[in-house]
């Protein structure tokens, strides 16, 4: 009962969760996608990211890996709904909300491997 | 490489979680906390607003309450952010500082960097270990000829003052414990451009420990140690150190020479210093009569050793016999320092003093109070320390012994001009009526600065024209080497010392021997005659020019309108020299 392994299994599972669940519904429905998801999606993979720094075996650096791919999607889903909200005279279009929620989506694929990466990890240790 | 990051990565998580809870915190309470538009409508932040606020206050820049001005429950939340996030950012930039900061990261770092510096170099490098005062004076004397080196020394601040030096080449230096084999590989030990390892602290076993690693890692390179013990020399040379110098053995021999042949001498160290400087004096050590040679450690028995050989008479003077040994022949015990041992041991009618102790001060009494007792004293005084170089140069001693400069000495020559070495050993076969008509050439020929010493070695390299003309069945001769290019007429001022050919040597060679592929010669002249000769080794026209007087035509097309008009006449020109 190792409590370190929880925290990062804990977080590890709850980015890929939170993420899933922003980027269900209609892709370009704004009632599908609610922006407090979208800040708690990003925070926690950022936790995530954090908490898989420093680890030298080739597995901890794979999922340092997976971690930063989630990270930079959202950064520019972040960049994007930002700019679009307050930098342009449309606000927020749907075709925005689009591209924004097809980030997510690739950063839902990021975190899916890394979740994978954790089952493998957990089943080869197996205690 | 990877060590670095990871370390980096490790110390930042705990900062880096901080800030990112502290602002996650700040931000959501910002938006969720309700304010008053200028119309008194409920308005709230987005989260691109409550970012922007968050970021400037917590990086204390603090433009204002932005874009509206806040409600009081706006106001309580930034408070308690304030506090917050501002001691989380300072947290963390305090430790990303202490980490930079972090002994551990910096020795990594310098050593990442120092092992890309050796990898950077291109040219056959020196393996410098220890950066003493022989180590300090062979760098320069390398770098001086354009030859790379590397220097590892365990003492900091010696390496501190390499790096302030102003040399002429960049010495990647490390402070590392040489006895380490893995320091000596990160300096490049098994790169196959290191052509030479010098093992040259003042520690016999640390020097024996640099020659065993050099030996068994990279067999190729050649291996030059300084010893001063017997015991360390055999063992060192039996594993097969390619060059041990033990200074005191070699200063000894010096000594026992220059008693029998000054000119011999004199020879010697105008051609084995440093060039540029000043011409030396000849020295004349008296041969016959009394020496007191103070202190019998290991230079007193060298100096002992060789002297008794030549039939001197010998009394020695040592503080402490029961450390050193005492001698075979006549000893007192006592320091030397003062009057009474010194008349102990006759010094009003010797004429030779050695001041041979291991302490400057000791040393400089003792010839100091001899000269008092006996001006007309002919005086070796042994220098420790280069610190008290001035000191030495004040008290009028005849011979001044530096043993890391010796072994400098000896170093610098091998490399530069590795034929030296053999000239001065076959001269010493020569008698020294020889010795002083060589002497007198030099002299005549540099007039008043030392002159410079260089091999040439005829191969595809460094005769490059010398061996094309051979190609084409033209055979160049020694005296045509020592002809200006730039007037055939005139002799460039050097002199032939020796013509090594396979194992035949010859002295003072004949001119007009036949260069052939292989031969090494070695010369000296003024400064100056080496980059002329060169243009003779290298370079066709010039060579054309001294052999036949005249150059042949340059680039393709004067050579076909020559052929055009007159190859006849041109055959015609150049009949004096061989077709062989």
């Amino acid at each position: 009962m190792n409590p370190e392994k929880v925290v990062f299994g804990f977080f590890i599972l709850l980015a890929l969760t939170l993420n899933v669940g922003f980027v269900f519904g209609d892709i370009d429905d704004a009632a599908h996608h609610h922006v407090w998801e979208f800040v708690a999606v990003f925070v926690v993979n950022a936790i995530a990211t954090i908490l898989k720094l420093g680890d030298r075996t080739q597995m901890g650096a794979v999922l340092l890996a997976t971690s930063l791919v989630a990270m930079l999607q959202l950064v520019a889903a972040s960049v994007l709904w930002t700019i679009a909200a307050h930098g342009t005279q449309a606000g927020l279009t749907p075709s925005v909300l689009a591209s924004i929620v097809s980030l997510a989506a690739g950063a839902v694929v990021a975190n899916v491997v890394s979740v994978v990466l954790l089952i493998i990890e957990t089943v080869m240790l197996r205690r | 490489m990877d060590s670095i990051f990871f370390l980096v990565f490790r110390r930042m998580r705990a900062p880096l979680l901080a800030l990112v809870v502290a602002y996650t915190l700040a931000v959501c309470g910002m938006v969720l906390i309700p304010g008053r538009d200028a119309d008194g409508n409920l308005w709230r932040m987005d989260f691109f607003h409550a970012f922007y606020f968050v970021s400037f206050m917590s990086t204390t820049i603090g433009f204002g309450e932005i874009p509206r001005e806040f409600s009081d429950a706006q106001r309580i939340w930034v408070t308690v952010c304030v506090y917050g996030t501002v001691i989380v950012w300072i947290y963390s930039i305090g430790s990303l500082i202490a980490l930079l900061q972090d002994k551990t990261l910096q020795r990594a770092m310098e050593e990442r960097r120092f092992g890309r510096r050796v990898r950077a170099i291109r040219e056959p490098f020196y393996l410098v270990c220890g950066y003493g005062q022989t180590g300090n004076v062979l760098v320069r004397a390398l770098t001086d000829r354009g030859q790379r080196a590397v220097v590892l020394d365990n003492d900091q601040e010696r390496i501190d003052l390499l790096k302030l030096e102003n040399l002429h080449e960049f010495v990647p230096a490390l402070t590392a414990d040489v006895r380490r084999p893995d320091n000596l590989l990160l300096a490049g030990l098994r790169d196959p451009r290191c052509a030479g390892v010098l093992a040259l602290t003042s520690v016999n076993d640390v020097n024996l420990k640099v020659a065993l690693a050099a030996k068994l890692m990279q067999p190729r390179a050649t291996v030059i140690c300084r010893a001063d013990s017997h015991d360390v020399e055999a063992n060192m040379a039996s594993f097969g150190t390619d060059h041990i110098y033990d200074p005191f053995d070699t200063f000894a021999l010096y000594f026992a020479t220059a008693l029998q042949a000054p000119c011999l001498t004199l020879l010697y160290d105008w051609l084995g210093n440093m060039h540029g400087g000043p011409l030396t004096e000849p020295i004349y050590p008296p041969a016959k009569g009394l020496w007191v040679v103070c202190g019998y450690g290991r230079f007193g028995k060298a100096l002992y050793k060789h002297l008794a050989d030549h039939d001197v008479e010998l009394v020695v003077i040592e503080a402490y016999p029961e450390r050193t040994g005492t001698p075979p022949g006549r000893w007192i015990e006592g320091p030397g320092t003062e009057a009474e041992t010194l008349e102990q041991a006759d010094i009003q009618r010797a004429v030779g003093l050695v001041a041979g102790t291991d302490n400057d001060a000791t040393n400089l009494s003792i010839v100091m109070t001899a000269l008092a007792l006996n001006p007309g004293l002919f005086t070796v005084v042994r220098e420790n320390n280069q610190l008290n170089e001035e000191l030495f140069n004040a008290v009028g001693a005849d011979i001044l012994m530096h043993p890391s400069s010796i072994v400098a000495n000896r170093i610098r020559a091998l490399i530069s001009a590795p034929l030296l070495m053999e000239f001065i050993n076959y001269a010493r076969h020569e008698d020294d009526a020889w010795a002083c008509q060589v002497v007198s050439r030099v002299v005549a020929m540099v007039l008043d600065r030392t002159p410079e010493v260089w091999e040439v070695r005829i191969d595809a390299e460094e005769a490059y024209a010398l061996l094309q003309l051979r190609g084409q069945g033209v055979v160049a001769t020694l005296g045509d080497l020592l002809r200006d290019p730039r007037d055939r007429g005139l002799a460039l001022p050097a002199i032939a010392l020796m013509h090594r050919r396979e194992n035949r040597r010859a002295l003072l060679p004949n001119l007009s021997v036949r260069l052939r592929e292989g031969d090494r010669i070695l010369f000296c002249g003024r400064s100056g005659a080496r980059s002329s000769m060169l243009w003779t080794l290298q370079n066709t026209h010039a060579l054309t020019y001294v052999l036949f007087g005249s150059s042949p035509p340059r680039g393709l097309v004067w050579r076909w309108l020559m052929r055009l008009w007159g190859s006849d006449r041109r055959r015609a020109g150049h009949g004096g020299r061989g077709d062989s």
